[in-house]
């Protein structure tokens, strides 16, 4: 049986200096790179394929098979982009690992540019984050020093320019279409498909786009083989991840599993839910998936097990709320964020989103009537699966379930005139301190 | 798309319209960017293979240069790029982090995005309103602060959270909140709580434009929020299966359905190829995308 935590990505995260070439190097970082040299770039693309990776950006799309999707006959240059843009509301897994180990990421960069046969690629990496940028820099510059990038790798021949480019605060530039045509200088807004960017890309060439921490697992499958990668998690949900817990448990923090682990368990491990509090909602994967309850405390946390009970598992954000939270001004607050966010493009996201805050922020104030709950749901019909891109699918989610779940907590509103709960309740504060 | 900026409206296409302050396009043109800025804006933008993509980079070092986006600096990135200063401020008024109005030597953020304002942002937020006198995208008079609410800054296990000048100040309070800004504005040394001691947004803004400041040593590996889980399994003896471990399990598994590993191995070209389209298949039957049924699974957040 695979042990309950099984740290891999997250294992050198303690170490003194974890984030330097030597303390990397010292526990055997890099081992993956050499073998990797020592395979034909598509034998590379054939390890990734029977790891049964799937991408941890939030999708779950098999990553070798993404890789496989690269016309080799194109005579275009080909393209690494790294998406680390981490900004769905609750995710909090790839900015850490940056932030510790950096060059994990730098050697399944190399890797994975490798197995596409992509002479330059890239890491887009949101701009709030200073001291993650400053480490990829770091990191990056010591990669050239110790031939791990540049011209002639390690005598393969194999040539690789890496290039840490930093965003400038836009969650939609998550979105991989959308932070392509912000990597060429533009505004970011997400692009028609197809052509797909594995055809036409960045500068119209063939481009993989990978999550963080899909691409900081490929060094450890290279090193450690594709069987030893799939021997963890499920069925169709191989190997592990970092689970994100936030919110009202004791220690709230980052916990690395093989995919299938039960919030039950996580929240055992996180030292419980906070004091004489009890679950009330959580997110599996972010604001974007559907919201659930102490029901679903045990299913699997895997792509099928989610997706079982009607949400997604996502970037495994796992926000935990207790009964001192008020459903409605959670769900408004992140409406109120996809509104900012709508990129604008479209016009169900654009003039949706708006609508959607201008209900909920009525009924959050005790000012609406129970028909506004069917206008909502009505609203979120209109956006989902009409929208461009992702963002306004995502809107709905947090919506259409804590209706479905807490309908009685928005007619309360109306009842009692307005929020009726203690806003001073859900703060971590001791209570003198958040009365002063 | 700044926070608040006009209630409704579309953010990064109409802001440039109903800006406050003072509109990129009427300042003083006659005073061009200094010749180091200029080389250094040519640099950056002879980073990439197509030297449009240096725009954002070098929008940052204008920032820095600049204290703020300025239509000398947006006519200098439209000139090295040969596009015009039109789209090159339609590209700076998309993003959160150009400011068009100057920025104080330390922005300061708090998290304000659903996590964080249910664990005591918004009382954070409040207060340092209250206590500064100033309300969202404002500076104090002193030129110190400037404060602002954020979305979700990707700390969340360090609720609630604020950043300094883009580094993390974990797990505030109203108080701790005060103080901060307190000895910032008092010139007392602060450090953040996963990095190094504040520099100016400026400075912060040229490591953004891709010129490091050699400061990357500094600070902790990890917070003690992200070391939870190792933690535990260190003291519990967990981790991940050594290659023989997992190799063991396989053979297990396989002689339990009556096949040997050699057999796998050689079919497993052909099975994980199907294993693979049935993944295509479910990962759009996942994405949701009625109207774009060729998605290949890109998407489904
Ligand atoms: C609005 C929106 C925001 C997204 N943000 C991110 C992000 O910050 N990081 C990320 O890896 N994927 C994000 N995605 C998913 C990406 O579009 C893409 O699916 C992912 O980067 C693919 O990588 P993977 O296959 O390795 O998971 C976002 C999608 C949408 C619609
Ligand atoms: S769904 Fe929203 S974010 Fe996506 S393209 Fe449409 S307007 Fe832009």
């Amino acid at each position: 049986m695979t042990d309950v935590l099984t740290p891999v990505l997250t294992d050198n995260w303690g170490t003194e200096r974890s984030w330097t070439l030597a303390a990397y190097e010292d526990q055997g970082g890099y081992a993956g790179l050499r073998k990797a040299l020592e395979l034909a770039p598509v034998d590379v693309v054939e390890v990734v394929k029977a790891s049964n990776l799937r991408g941890r950006g939030g999708a779950g799309f098999p990553t070798g098979m993404k890789w496989g999707f690269i016309p080799q006959d194109n005579p275009n240059p080909k393209y690494l982009v790294v998406n680390a843009d981490e900004s769905e509301p609750g995710t909090c897994k790839d900015i850490p690992l940056m932030m510790a180990s950096p060059h994990t990421l730098v050697e399944g960069v190399i890797i994975s540019s490798y197995a596409i046969r992509a002479n330059t690629a890239f890491i887009y990496v949101r701009g709030e984050v200073l001291h993650v940028v400053r480490r990829l820099q770091r990191a990056v510059q010591e990669a050239y020093l110790a031939g791990h990038l540049g011209k002639d790798i390690h005598g393969s021949g194999y040539d690789l320019d890496l290039i840490v480019h930093v965003g400038a605060g836009a969650y939609i530039c998550g979105e991989e279409t959308a932070l392509l045509d912000s990597l060429e200088g533009r505004r970011g807004q997400p692009r028609l498909r197809p052509p797909f960017p594995a055809v036409a890309g960045l500068y119209a060439s063939p481009t993989v786009i990978n999550n963080v921490e899909s691409i900081a697992s490929v060094p450890s499958i290279l090193d450690r083989g594709a069987e030893w990668f799939s021997a963890m998690g499920t069925e169709k949900s191989k190997g592990f991840g970092i689970f994100s817990l936030s919110g009202h448990v004791t220690n709230p923090g980052q916990f690395e599993a093989p995919l299938g682990i039960t919030l039950r368990k996580l929240i055992e491990l996180a030292g419980g839910m906070r004091d004489g509090h009890e679950l009330k909602f959580w997110t599996p994967g972010g604001s974007s998936t559907p919201i659930l309850t102490a029901e679903h405390l045990d299913i699997p946390l895997d792509f099928e097990g989610v997706a079982s009970v009607g949400s997604m598992l996502g970037t495994r954000a796992l926000q935990i709320f207790d009964e001192t939270t008020c459903v409605v001004r959670a769900v408004l607050r992140w409406t109120e964020f996809y509104k900012h966010e709508s990129c604008g493009k479209c016009t169900p996201c654009r003039e949706g989103t708006w609508w959607l805050a201008q209900t909920l922020a009525r009924l959050e104030q005790g000012n609406g009537s129970e028909a506004d709950l069917d206008l909502l749901l009505d609203q979120c019909d209109n956006i989902l699966g009409r929208s461009f891109c992702a963002l306004g699918d995502g809107a709905t989610s947090p919506i259409s379930s804590s209706i479905a779940h807490f309908r009685e907590e928005y007619l309360a509103h109306l009842t009692h005139g307005g929020c009726p709960f203690d806003r001073t309740a859900s703060t971590i504060f001791p209570k003198v301190e958040a009365h002063a | 798309m700044s926070p608040d900026s006009g209630a409704g409206r579309i953010p990064g296409i109409d802001d440039g319209t109903n800006a406050p302050g003072v509109s990129t396009t009427q300042i003083a043109r006659d005073t061009p960017l200094d010749p180091t800025t200029y080389a250094e804006l040519e640099e950056i933008a002879a980073r990439y293979p197509q030297a449009r993509s240096g725009l954002l980079p070098m929008l940052h070092l204008v920032q820095s240069v600049e204290g703020r986006v300025t239509a000398r600096g947006i006519e200098a990135c439209a000139a090295i790029l040969g596009i015009s200063s039109a789209e090159a401020s339609g590209v700076a008024t998309f993003y959160t982090m150009y400011k068009r109005r100057p920025v104080g030597d330390y922005h300061v953020g708090v998290c304000t995005n659903t996590l964080c304002a249910i664990m005591g942002g918004d009382l954070v937020f409040e207060r340092l309103k209250d206590h500064l006198d100033i309300g969202n995208d404002e500076t104090t008079d002193d030129g110190k602060v400037t404060l602002e609410h954020l979305e979700c800054n990707a700390a969340c296990d360090y609720a609630p959270v604020m950043m300094v000048n883009w580094e993390f100040m974990d797990n505030m309070t109203p108080e701790s909140a005060t103080q901060l800004v307190d000895d910032l504005r008092g010139g007392v040394e602060v450090h953040s709580t996963r990095g190094p001691r504040l520099c100016t947004w400026r400075e912060a803004e040229r490591v953004l434009a891709g010129f490091p400041d050699d400061l990357a040593d500094e600070g902790p590996s990890a917070g003690p929020a992200s070391l939870v889980g190792l933690n535990i399994a260190r003291d519990q003896g967990w981790a991940a299966p050594s290659v023989d471990e997992a190799e063991e399990g396989a053979q297990e598994a396989d002689a339990a359905e009556g096949s040997t590993t050699a057999d796998k191995a050689e079919g497993s070209h052909e099975a994980e190829r199907d294993e693979a389209d049935a993944e295509v298949d479910r990962s759009e039957a996942e994405a949701k995308h009625k109207d774009n049924p060729d998605n290949t699974g890109g998407d489904d957040k």
